[in-house]
């Protein structure tokens, strides 16, 4: 009869069925009070033997001793990582060559100064006003202005006429910022980026006091291809060339899985091996949507990478920067 | 006739045109001239009706007269008209003579509210326009999650301060800090070929700065007066100084407030303090510094 769904309940009921492979699942109980609880009980019994079979492996270990095989390394996605052909290696030639003669090289062999203009879409929120102020404070030698429904197609030629180097803009929505474009000025790329966890310094839990006007050292992690490698020199060119030590200010950009967590920290050597970091500055993840080869032109512009979820978003195992 | 159609639409039977409203009615017809359901505004309860219409941006003035009531296909007759405004309203005029003058009046100002809104719509277009693009939510849940997985494996702090000791060790940041066993290291490396007694000697000498630089690090957790004596033997810069001095005394100052300890200079309080005598003779700070 159909007792309750706490009764016990043994295998198949028909004997002739024990003799065949057992085709009964645990999924193709009707009722779903019994269906739960053949289901809780398949998963303890899966938990049972898998210690069981940890035990085991500890013991043959212990037992062996040295000669015990090494242990099996985890499977993590960044060990997993599809492998991609356009990882840089860190002495190539010919990536070496391109960066001497890319639009950064006047940056890198300190011909220029790099001077930044920080925007916001147009009419921003409280919010993003105060998340541009925060990162005037960060990047040094940046000012801010306001965009007062100006079009960037007109901006940008002012700009490269009182020698900005580079063009940030904030863009705004539903009076959050969520979108950022930096564009390098006489000429530069531009890459767009999507911005989520944004965190202004009063939301930062346990912060310091604000950043001073020394500069800041920069930290760039992961940035493992040659579009990585692109927009890690991008973000490097923001920042003048010498840092001073003095502030002991370190803003980092580390890349992880597509995704580049910026921070901005004071850090402090309490010894050789030991080192204390306090976070001070907003903090924002940026992921990349399009690299454009000139300046900002969403129309004509000749894009060197845009982000098409179709075709790149297939496999979790593949990252592009 | 007229008061026939509209003493069963507009009253009493149903109008599919007219919506119905708290405070008014509403006619849905595409020809109505005025669009509320009124008798004088009614296109089927009038035979001689006109309206204005636009269309792809052009102004059409659309007429019906009772001699048409019988062919349906023919009842609208059509008349494009000017673009100049004012020329447009002459034509209006002129076509509507001898109207009555309820149809002429709101036939021109229907026009003038249509030219007044094509304008707007040239200029909106002509200014950058924001381009709504629209959220998916199953994509936004996974870049979130996948945000979130990503933050987990970065270990961000862990990162930096890997970045910044690997920094250390490679000289980057030259005299500023002078740490023992870093010290060491470099004396080792640059010295390989030379006696002991000398590494000795710089090892000890050494040892005397470490020695200062480490009670004034650890002088973190206790008063400020032993920054002023600590002032006197420091031999590194005196901005790096103050630095340190302005970050322990907000240390301290949070400290006392009982606030959550800052994730900075004063956060571990160390279980032991090391205090290392120097003599001369001794073989023991060898076996320390090694």
């Amino acid at each position: 009869g159909h007792g309750g769904g706490t009764a016990e309940r043994q295998g198949p009921p028909a004997p002739e069925r024990v003799l065949f492979p057992p085709t009964f699942s645990v999924s193709e109980i009707k009722n779903k009070q019994r269906r739960h609880f053949m289901f809780l009980r398949w998963k303890q019994q899966q938990r049972k033997e898998k210690l069981a079979a940890k035990k085991k492996l500890r013991k043959e270990r212990e037992a062996l001793g040295d000669k015990a095989p090494p242990k099996a390394i985890p499977k993590t996605i960044e060990n997993q990582r599809v492998y991609d052909e356009t990882t840089v290696d860190p002495d190539d030639e010919e990536v070496a060559f391109d960066e001497a003669t890319d639009e950064f090289a006047p940056y890198f062999n300190r011909q220029t100064v790099p001077k930044i203009l920080i925007t916001t879409s147009d009419r921003p929120r409280g919010r993003t006003v105060r998340f541009c102020e925060q990162l005037a404070t960060v990047i040094p030698n940046s000012h801010v202005y306001y965009r007062r429904g100006l079009a960037l197609k007109r901006i940008i030629p002012q700009c490269i006429a009182r020698d900005f180097t580079d063009l940030i803009v904030i863009n705004e929505d539903r009076k959050i910022p969520n979108g950022l474009v930096l564009s390098h000025l006489p000429d530069g790329p531009t890459a767009h980026f999507r911005m989520s966890s944004v965190r202004l310094r009063k939301e930062i839990k346990r912060k310091g006091k604000e950043p001073t006007e020394h500069v800041p050292e920069v930290i760039l992690n992961n940035f493992t291809t040659r579009l990585g490698h692109s927009v890690g020199r991008m973000f490097a060119s923001l920042f003048p060339h010498d840092p001073q030590f003095i502030g002991r200010q370190v803003a980092t950009f580390h890349n992880q899985r597509d995704y580049i967590f910026f921070r901005f920290h004071r850090y402090i050597f309490k010894s050789e091996k030991k080192v204390g970091i306090q976070e001070l500055g907003p903090r924002f993840t940026l992921k990349l949507r399009s690299l454009q080869k000139g300046t900002f032109d969403s129309k004509f512009g000749e894009y060197e990478w845009i982000h098409k979820r179709r075709e790149m978003d297939t496999s979790r195992r593949k990252f592009h920067l | 006739s007229p008061q026939v159609v509209w003493s069963m639409l507009g009253n009493r039977q149903f109008c599919s045109y007219k919506m119905t409203t708290k405070t008014q009615n509403f006619c849905r017809n595409e020809y109505n001239l005025t669009g509320l359901c009124n008798r004088s505004s009614c296109p089927l309860a009038n035979s001689q009706y006109a309206t204005v219409r636009e269309e792809k941006g052009r102004c059409y003035l659309y007429m019906k007269t009772i001699e048409r009531a019988a062919f349906p296909r023919r009842l609208w007759e059509r008349v494009l008209l000017n673009k100049n405004y004012e020329k447009a309203l002459e034509q209006i005029d002129e076509n509507l003579i001898y109207w009555p003058r309820f149809i002429r009046h709101k036939c021109k100002q229907r026009f003038t509210k249509i030219t007044q809104y094509l304008i707007r719509i040239r200029k909106l277009t002509l200014k950058r326009q924001r381009k709504l693009v629209p959220l998916r939510r199953k994509i936004e849940r996974r870049e979130r999650r996948r945000e979130e997985k990503a933050l987990v494996a970065a270990q961000l702090d862990n990162a930096i301060e890997k970045e910044l000791l690997e920094r250390l060790k490679q000289d980057t940041y030259g005299d500023i800090y002078n740490f023992p066993i870093h010290a060491f290291d470099k004396a080792l490396q640059q010295q390989d070929a030379e006696s002991e007694s000398e590494s000795d000697a710089e090892r000890e000498e050494e040892d005397d700065e470490d020695v200062d630089k480490r009670e004034f690090v650890e002088a973190e957790d206790s008063d400020l007066s032993d920054f002023e004596d600590m002032d006197k033997l420091e031999t590194s810069s005196e901005e790096e100084q103050e630095e340190e001095e302005e970050v322990e005394q907000k240390a301290s100052h949070s400290k006392s407030k009982g606030k959550t300890p800052l994730k900075g200079p004063a956060r571990r309080k160390r279980p032991y303090i090391e205090i290392e005598y120097e003599e001369e003779t001794e073989p023991i700070t060898k076996t320390k510094a090694a």
